[in-house]
């Protein structure tokens, strides 16, 4: 079971609540500090990318975050519930057409938050089936720097 | 936090001050202001991010928007930041070699090509 769930109608100026109640859990789970921009800026990407899906397809239903605390890591899985098919995560690199890459995301494709979140999480996995989408995501934490 | 927008104009460069955070639900008024300027006739643009704590891949997206915009008209747009967050983000985008990024508005202003 997660140990904090967020289910947030599909709307863009919800992602920054997702955003912040992400950061307050992964910091109060022991990730390091120095990832934390980190873990904003990818639980917002995939917030984003699973809003957008859902206006796009006009599907109402809510946006799942899950945040999870185990022993050693914290994960974050962000669900969408529109059907698709399968995602292929693309890693960017050097040699990447960036300037035709910006222009998918002018074009409000999703290919430019993938890329950006898989740039920045090692742990990441990116899943799709009939029922809809999940982006999960994981982080290492360190549990001597628990808060009290 | 919101974003904040300001204009002025040095020479011939119209610098917009940018604050705040820029995500998918702020980044449409930035577009705004960007397509706004190039109607208006303003192709050269200097966008300043000192004053920016978020940026996402809409963000992104729309200053890509925007670059196409003053392209289209032999125009160009130049960025101000420092900050290594934000730098982080267009390093793994690639969009580095895309934007001329500079360390001052001064210099942003100054340079040519």
């Amino acid at each position: 079971m997660a140990t904090v769930e967020l289910l947030f109608s599909p709307l863009p100026n919800h992602v920054r609540t997702a955003r912040l109640v992400a950061a307050a859990v992964a910091r109060r789970a022991g990730v390091d500090e120095a990832v934390m921009d980190e873990v904003r800026l990818a639980v917002g990407e995939a917030c984003s990318r699973a809003v957008g899906l859902h206006l796009s397809n006009n599907v109402s239903a809510p946006v799942r975050v899950s945040l999870t605390e185990d022993e050693k890591k914290f994960s974050i899985e962000v669900a969408d519930e529109v059907p698709h098919r399968p995602t292929h995560l693309q890693r960017s690199d050097g040699d990447a057409d960036a300037m035709a890459l910006g222009e998918a995301v002018a074009e409000e494709d999703d290919e430019m938050g993938l890329a950006v979140i898989s740039g920045l999480v090692d742990e990441v996995e990116v899943t799709a089936d009939g029922t809809g989408g999940r982006i999960r995501m994981s982080w290492p934490t360190a549990p001597d720097a628990l808060l009290p | 936090m919101d974003l904040s927008l300001s204009t002025r104009t040095v020479g011939d460069r119209t610098v917009v001050e940018v604050g705040g955070e820029i995500d998918v639900y702020t980044a449409p008024k930035l577009r705004e202001q960007l397509v706004e300027l190039v109607n208006d006739g303003s192709y050269h643009l200097v966008v300043d991010m000192e004053g920016v704590d978020f940026l996402d891949s809409t963000g992104l997206g729309v200053l890509v928007g925007g670059l196409k915009r003053v392209r289209a008209h032999e125009g160009s747009l130049r960025l101000v930041c420092n900050q290594e967050r934000i730098l982080k983000i267009f390093r793994i985008t690639g969009l580095t070699k895309v934007f001329p990024i500079h360390t001052s508005v001064d210099d942003a202003v100054s340079a040519t090509d």
